[in-house]
C-alpha cells in the first residue's frame, strides 16, 4: 500500500492548484501577525505590563495583577521580552482567526441539521488527531515560519470554538426561543437579540479554551520555524540546555497563567449576571 | 362577522401525516393511527369562531391539544390541514413576511413559562415586541412605560426579570404582549404556574383589563374554575377533539358528554349557576281574581301543593298563598283570596346565582319566586331543593327532567 505516496500526491497538487489562494491566505495572516506584534512591542515593557496588569485588575482582582506584574516582570528579567510577544501575538492571532471562523460554524452547526451532523466528526477527528499532524500540510502549503505555524495552530485550536458556540445555542430555552418567534421575529433578530446573547457565556467558555489550545501549539509550532517562546524551549530541548529550555517553560506557563484567568473571567461575570 | 374563524383544523405530529390523515377522515381514532402510523393527532378537525372583543377560553387535560392548536392560530406550529381565518384574511396561506407582521401588530402571545428574556430588564422585556418591528428607542420605551403602569409593574422597570416572582414576571409577560396593541391577545396557561393566591389576583386584574381594552381574548387553561371565571365562552377539549362549546353556564347545567360533567362535578358552582337554569317554568299559580278561594283549594289539591306563588292576570307576581290560610278563609265565608297573599317577599331573578339564593333557603321551605327584573312577571320558581342540591354539591342532574314535578310538590 503505498497511501503515503498519494496523500504526497493529494497535497502536491493541492498546493499547487490553490497556489493563488495560500499566498493570498499568507499575506494577510502574516499582516495579521506581524501587526499584533508590532503593536506589542511598540510601548515600552513597562507600559505593556502596567497596562496588562490594569486589565487583570479590573477583570480577576489583586491575586491576578500581582502575578501579572511579577511574572511579566521575571520574564523581561529573564531576558525573553520579545520572544514571549512574538508568542503573544502569534497566539493572539491565530485564536482571533480561530474564533473567526469556528463561532459562525458553530452557529451554522447549531441551526443546520445536515451542518451539524457533517461538522461534528470533523471536529471529533481534529482533536483526536496529535498536533504535529498539522504540521505537514501547514509545511506543505505555506513553507516554514510564522504561517505556517499560525495556519497549524489555527486548526488546532478551532473545535472547542465551534462546539462551545453550538453547544451554547442549543442550550437557550425553548421558550424563550418561542416567545421570540411569537412576536414576529425575523431568524436573524432571533440569532443577535436572543440567542447569541444567552449563548454568550459558553461561547466566552469556547473563546477561553480556543486561547489554551492555541497556547499548547507554542512548542510544536516552534518546530516549523514559527520562533517565540517556542524556539526558546525547542532549543533548551535539542541542545540539551535544560537551564534555557527552563525558562522558556516558565514563561510559557506565566503567559498561560494571565491568559487564562482573563479570558475565564469574560466568561464567568456574564455567567452571575443572567 | 367573527374575528377568528378556525375551519377544520387538525395538527398532526410525526412523519407519516398523510396518511395518518387519510386514516383520520377513515374515522380512525387517535390511538389507532398512533399505533398504524407512530404519528400524533394533537388537534382534530376543530371548528370554531371567536367574535371580537370575547374572551375565549379553551380547557381540557393535560395533552388533549391545547397548546397545539393555540399555536395554529400564529402558526409557531404549522397545522396539517384547515384554515385560520383572522379577519377574513386565511393565516395559513401568508408568507414569512406577512406571517411575521401578523405575529407583530395583530396576535401577541404570553406564556405559562414566561418565556421572557433574562439578559434585558423589565422595561426592555416590555419594549422588545416593538423593538422587532423597528421602532424607534424613545418611543418604544414611552409606551412600554405606559403599558408598565397598566398592569401594575411601576418601580421594576430597571430590575432583572429572573429576579421577580412569578406573578410579577407573567405580569412583564402580559405587558410585553399588550405593549404590541395587538388585536388578539393568545394565553397559553398564563396563570397556571402561579400560587393559588397570586392566580386568582391576575384573573381578577385581567378582567378588570379586558373591561378596559376590549381585546379578542384566546386563554388556555387546564381548570374548569378558571375557565368559568374568564371566559365569556368555553371550548373544552379531549383527546385533540373540541367536544363543547358554549357559555360556563351552558357548560355546567348542560354537559354534553359525560367527559364534560366529570369536570363539572369539581366545579364551585354556587357563584356560576343562575335562577334561570334552575327554575321550574310553569308552576302551578293562584291567579289573583279570576281564582277565588275554591279555585285556589282545587289547584292546591290537584297539584298536592300546601302553598303556591299568587300572580295577578297579567302574571305579575303578588306573593305566595298558603293552604291553610285559605282554609280560614274559606271557614270565614269569604270569597277572594285577597286576604290570604302574603305580599312583599323577597324574589330572584333569572340571573341571581345560587350564591346569591342562598338566604332563601331559610325563608320557611317556601319555593323561590323568580321574576323580570323590570315588568315584575312572574318566570318561574325554584324549589328548595334544588338551592340544597347546588350548595351541597349532592347529584345535580336529578333536578333536571321528570324529578322536577316530584320535587316541586315535595317542597312547594
Ligand atoms: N412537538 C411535538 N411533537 C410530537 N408530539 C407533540 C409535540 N407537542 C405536543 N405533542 C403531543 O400532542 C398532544 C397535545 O399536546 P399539547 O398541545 O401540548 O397539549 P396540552 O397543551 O393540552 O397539554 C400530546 O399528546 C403531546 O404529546
Ligand atoms: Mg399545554
Amino acid at each position: 500500500m503505498r497511501i503515503g505516496y498519494y496523500i504526497e500526491k493529494l497535497i502536491n497538487w493541492l498546493s499547487f492548484q490553490g497556489e493563488g489562494f495560500f499566498d493570498a491566505v499568507r499575506v494577510v495572516v502574516e499582516a495579521v501577525v506581524n501587526s499584533v506584534e508590532w503593536l506589542l512591542l511598540l510601548p515600552p515593557f513597562y507600559v505593556l505590563i502596567l497596562l496588562i496588569a490594569f486589565l487583570a485588575w479590573k477583570r480577576s482582582g489583586w491575586g491576578l495583577t500581582i502575578l501579572t506584574l511579577t511574572g511579566l516582570s521575571l520574564i523581561w528579567g529573564m531576558g525573553y521580552w520579545t520572544q514571549t510577544m512574538a508568542t503573544l501575538a502569534l497566539i493572539l492571532s491565530s485564536a482571533f482567526i480561530a474564533l473567526l471562523i469556528g463561532i459562525p460554524l458553530g452557529i451554522w452547526a447549531a441551526k443546520n441539521a445536515f451542518a451539524g451532523k457533517l461538522i461534528r466528526p470533523v471536529l471529533d477527528l481534529m482533536q483526536t488527531l496529535p498536533a504535529f499532524v498539522y504540521l505537514i500540510p501547514a509545511v506543505l502549503f505555506f513553507g516554514l515560519g510564522k504561517v505556517p505555524g499560525a495556519f497549524a495552530t489555527v486548526i488546532f485550536s478551532m473545535p472547542p470554538a465551534v462546539r462551545l458556540t453550538t453547544l451554547g445555542l442549543k442550550q437557550v430555552p425553548r421558550d424563550i426561543v418561542e416567545a421570540t418567534r411569537s412576536f414576529g421575529a425575523t431568524s436573524k433578530q432571533l440569532l443577535f437579540k436572543v440567542e447569541l446573547p444567552l449563548a454568550l457565556p459558553t461561547i466566552l467558555a469556547g473563546v477561553n479554551q480556543t486561547m489554551m489550545m492555541a497556547l499548547s501549539m507554542v512548542v510544536i509550532s516552534a518546530m516549523i520555524a514559527a520562533g517565540g517562546l517556542g524556539e526558546v524551549v525547542l532549543k533548551g530541548i535539542t541542545q540539551l540546555k535544560i537551564g534555557t529550555g527552563f525558562e522558556g517553560g516558565i514563561a510559557v506557563v506565566i503567559l498561560a497563567v494571565i491568559l487564562d484567568r482573563i479570558t475565564q473571567s469574560f466568561g464567568l461575570k456574564k455567567e452571575i449576571k443572567v | 362577522m367573527s374575528k377568528l374563524k378556525i375551519e377544520a383544523l387538525t395538527l398532526i405530529f410525526g412523519k407519516e401525516k398523510e396518511e395518518a390523515l387519510s386514516l383520520l377522515k377513515q374515522g380512525k381514532s387517535k390511538a389507532e393511527i398512533l399505533k398504524k402510523t407512530g404519528c400524533t393527532v394533537a388537534v382534530k378537525n376543530a371548528n370554531f369562531e371567536i367574535e371580537q372583543g370575547e374572551f375565549f377560553v379553551i380547557m381540557g387535560l393535560s395533552g388533549s391539544g391545547k397548546s397545539s392548536l393555540l399555536r395554529c392560530l400564529n402558526r409557531l406550529i404549522e397545522p396539517t390541514s384547515g384554515k385560520v381565518i383572522l379577519n377574513q384574511v386565511d393565516i395559513t396561506s401568508l408568507q414569512d413576511q406577512q406571517l411575521q407582521q401578523v405575529r407583530r401588530k395583530e396576535m401577541a402571545m404570553v406564556f405559562q413559562k414566561f418565556g421572557l428574556l433574562p439578559h434585558r430588564s423589565v422595561l426592555e422585556n416590555v419594549a422588545f415586541g416593538l423593538e422587532l418591528q423597528g421602532v424607534a428607542e424613545q418611543e418604544r420605551l414611552e409606551k412600554a412605560q405606559s403599558v408598565i403602569n397598566l398592569v401594575g409593574l411601576h418601580g421594576y422597570e430597571q430590575q432583572h426579570t429572573a429576579s421577580l416572582s412569578g406573578g410579577m414576571q407573567q405580569r412583564v409577560g402580559l405587558a410585553r404582549a399588550l405593549a404590541n396593541d395587538p388585536e388578539i391577545l393568545l394565553m397559553d396557561e398564563a396563570f397556571s404556574a402561579l400560587d393559588p393566591l397570586i392566580r386568582t389576583q391576575m384573573q381578577d386584574e385581567l378582567i378588570d383589563l379586558q373591561q378596559k381594552m376590549h381585546k379578542t381574548i384566546v386563554f388556555i387553561t387546564h381548570d374548569l374554575d378558571e375557565a368559568i371565571r374568564l371566559g365569556d365562552r368555553i371550548a373544552i377539549m379531549k383527546d385533540g377533539e373540541v367536544i363543547q362549546i358554549g357559555t360556563p353556564e351552558d357548560i355546567l347545567t348542560s354537559p354534553a358528554t359525560a367527559y364534560v360533567s366529570s369536570f363539572v362535578e369539581k366545579v364551585d358552582r354556587k357563584s356560576i349557576v343562575t335562577a334561570a337554569s334552575l327554575m321550574f317554568e310553569k308552576p302551578t299559580v293562584a291567579i289573583y281574581k279570576k281564582d277565588g278561594v275554591e279555585g285556589s283549594l282545587r289547584k292546591m289539591r290537584s297539584s298536592g301543593l300546601t302553598s303556591l306563588p299568587a300572580v295577578s292576570a297579567d302574571k305579575h307576581f303578588l306573593g305566595f298563598v298558603y293552604l291553610k290560610d285559605i282554609l280560614e278563609l274559606k271557614a270565614q265565608g269569604h270569597k277572594t283570596i285577597e286576604k290570604a297573599i302574603l305580599r312583599d317577599l323577597p324574589v330572584a331573578y333569572p340571573e341571581s346565582t345560587v350564591e346569591q339564593m342562598l338566604p332563601f333557603i331559610a325563608e320557611n321551605g317556601r319555593a323561590v319566586p323568580v321574576v323580570d327584573k323590570d315588568s315584575n312577571k312572574l318566570l318561574g320558581i325554584v324549589a328548595q331543593t334544588s338551592l340544597l342540591i347546588e350548595t351541597t354539591g349532592a347529584c345535580w342532574q336529578n333536578v333536571n327532567g321528570n324529578m322536577m314535578d316530584n320535587l316541586q310538590k315535595e317542597i312547594v
